[in-house]
């Protein structure tokens, strides 16, 4: 170990520890006091995230559960980019890119959604898909051919990895592949070149018991090879407890429970249902208050 | 035969029309009405340089380009500025009506005296020793003029034809591809979708204006008229191409295009032909259309009914 750092370290002032010569990176991901309300001024007005704060360091699995409605998918659509949130910060590996557009922080976040229909295009071909994912960082506008031989060669081994006999289904549209194999397929571009983040939002919640097995395993395997920074929801309680290093539980948009640590080894399906439950009651015991006082000043 | 090299002739030409149309309503998937208005705008363009002198090439490449600027500002009139899509076509092809008639200084204009690409190639006729009466063809007489025109417009379509096919096939067009497919998959591996939706109207409305430019030259003059019915006219190729042909490969879908643009002018000149009076042209147009959108469906309904139900 050096007791110099490296010459592009030296820019990183703010990450330099003095005197232990040791870069601490920034987080991958760090959410600060993140709100956003949908609808506002309307009958229809949702809080769906409420001063929501999270920090991912490299190398962190972290699982989102919560009811439905709870802000699970506004929280990834919102790291993703899909729209610009009330108030709060987005930072990805210490930028701070909550103006930044979806398709350019695509260059750094992976994403497969819930529906299988969103991550691919259907009447492209299995490997014009994957060759899109593949120039996830370069400007399609600099022209060079999409599908050369040597191209093709090296997707062909990439899906081969899948173990799902696609390798040989290149030239098919995706369209016609099952809801599973199209999950895979997105698990793989989105991680085709290793993305800082990979963002999973409910991506088992559609298909049949056997795909789920498939991809849950398959989503195991790629990020635990590739050491990836995830951020995963889900309506299993299975999966939460089987996979990632950390449970958030979120309500009403916020997060209202982390489970970290020896917690979440030791974490079990009936834990999790019972914290679901005693929420529920909460919620109960909120109602019967509001109604309390409308009986009292109506 | 006269007729039918003129039909050959005139479906080239404006199979680059269809081929514009096609990219904007199943590649980008959407409706692009600035189509009426880049046909004639890359035809005033075309004309009005010819008529200044410039070689024929040069000035049709500048109706390709004319067309592109039109698509881009109707691209971005939507994308940027948030307009409807059926309204910034609209909104831009009306622009360029008053914009045609002001670059031309009135109506139309007459290319008679300049050297458009078919005089270029009459000329090369004669002087490489072509009978100025014309030729045979089967046995039957086809006039020098019609013949030169025809052979002068097969390679200029023919390479741009060509160079649409693989400019799918860069990086650009397979994410223009992708953007219409899924514009969501395509955000989601990096493409700006605004932009590059912005450029495919660009390439759309670039060929439909070098339609209109090569077209010009065919007929030997512009009129204000060419911006009338246009879009119908590439719909109508694109939907003989789709009701006849059910090609898979985006090169066999181009090809298709090409052929019912083709398809396209040889019904109405067998309608002029058995003697339909030359207003009638764009009904026996829609007539062709209805009939290409509905009879395939028909028949395979037919097909598909169980002979007990
Ligand atoms: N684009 C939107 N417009 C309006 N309301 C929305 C939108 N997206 C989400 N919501 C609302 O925000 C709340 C949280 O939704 P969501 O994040 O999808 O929940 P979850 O993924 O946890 O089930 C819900 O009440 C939902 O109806
Ligand atoms: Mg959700």
């Amino acid at each position: 170990m050096t007791t110099h750092p490296a010459p592009e370290a030296v820019d990183m002032s703010e990450a330099f520890v003095h005197g232990a010569a040791k870069v601490v990176p920034p987080p991958t991901l760090e959410v600060r006091d993140l709100s956003h309300t949908f609808e506002r001024g309307t009958a229809n007005e949702v809080r769906a995230l409420s001063d929501v704060n999270l920090t991912l360091a490299p190398g962190d699995f972290v699982t989102v559960v919560g009811m439905n409605g709870s802000g699970k998918s506004t929280l990834l659509n919102a790291v993703a980019g899909a729209f610009l949130p009330d108030s709060g910060q987005i930072l990805l590996d210490g930028e701070d890119v909550t103006r930044q557009g979806e398709f350019r922080r695509a260059c750094h976040v992976g994403r497969v959604f819930q529906d299988p229909l969103k991550g691919t295009a259907p009447n492209l071909t299995v490997a014009e898909n994957l060759s899109l994912a593949l120039d996830r960082t370069r400007n399609p506008f600099v022209l060079r051919w999409a599908l050369t031989g040597s191209r093709r060669a090296e997707l062909r081994e990439r899906v081969r990895t899948l173990q799902l006999g696609l390798e040989d289904r290149l030239d098919t549209r995706i369209g016609m592949l099952s809801g599973g194999e199209r999950q895979a397929l997105t698990l793989l571009m989105a991680t085709l070149v290793k993305p800082s983040l990979l963002l999973l939002d409910e991506h088992t919640a559609a298909l049949d018991p056997r795909s789920v097995e498939q991809v849950v395993k398959l989503t195991e395997r790629v990020v635990s090879s590739q050491r990836l920074t995830t951020l995963m929801v889900t309506h299993s309680m299975h999966q939460a407890v089987q996979l990632g290093d950390r449970v958030l539980m979120m309500h009403r948009g916020r997060v209202v429970r982390e489970i970290r640590g020896r917690e979440k080894q030791q974490l079990r399906v009936e834990n999790l249902l019972a914290t679901f439950d005693q929420l529920r009651s909460m919620e109960l015991l909120d109602e019967s208050a509001a109604d309390m006082l409308r009986r009292l000043y109506v | 035969m006269n007729l039918l090299f003129g039909a050959l002739s005139m479906g080239l030409v404006l199979s680059l029309l269809g081929l514009g149309v096609y990219i904007s309503y199943r590649i980008l998937d959407t409706f692009d009405l600035t189509v009426d208005g880049s046909f004639a705008f890359g035809a005033v363009i075309a004309g009005v340089l010819l008529t200044r002198g410039l070689a024929s090439f040069w000035a049709s490449a500048a109706g390709f380009l004319a067309g592109m600027v039109a698509g881009a500002i109707s691209g971005a009139v939507h994308r940027r500025l948030g307009v409807s899509r059926l309204l910034s076509g609209l909104l831009v092809a009306t622009a360029l009506y008053s914009l045609d008639l002001l670059i031309m200084g009135g109506g139309d204009i007459s290319l008679a005296s300049t050297r458009t690409l078919p005089t270029q190639a009459f000329d090369l006729w004669l002087r490489f020793g072509g009978p100025e009466s014309g030729a045979r063809i089967f046995g039957i007489e086809v006039s020098a003029r019609t013949l030169a025109t025809f052979l002068s417009m097969l390679p200029a379509v023919g390479t741009a034809v060509f160079l649409v096919d693989r400019f799918f096939r860069t990086s650009l067009g397979l994410a223009m591809r992708a953007t219409g497919d899924n514009a969501q998959m395509a955000r989601s591996v990096g493409i700006d979708d605004a932009r590059v939706f912005i450029a495919g109207l660009a390439v759309s409305n670039g060929l439909v204006g070098l339609s209109g430019a090569l077209f010009a030259q065919y007929q030997g003059f512009v009129t204000i008229q060419m911006s009338v019915g246009m879009l119908v006219m590439g719909l109508a190729a694109v939907a003989i191409a789709e009701g006849v042909l059910r090609g898979r490969s985006l090169g066999a879908r181009i090809a298709g295009v090409v052929g019912g643009s083709i398809v396209l002018r040889l019904v109405v000149a067998l309608a002029l032909a058995a003697g339909l009076p030359a207003n009638t042209l764009k009904l026996v147009t829609a007539a062709l259309m209805l009939a290409v959108l509905v009879v395939p469906d028909m028949i395979r309904r037919r097909r598909l009914t169980p002979v007990t139900g």
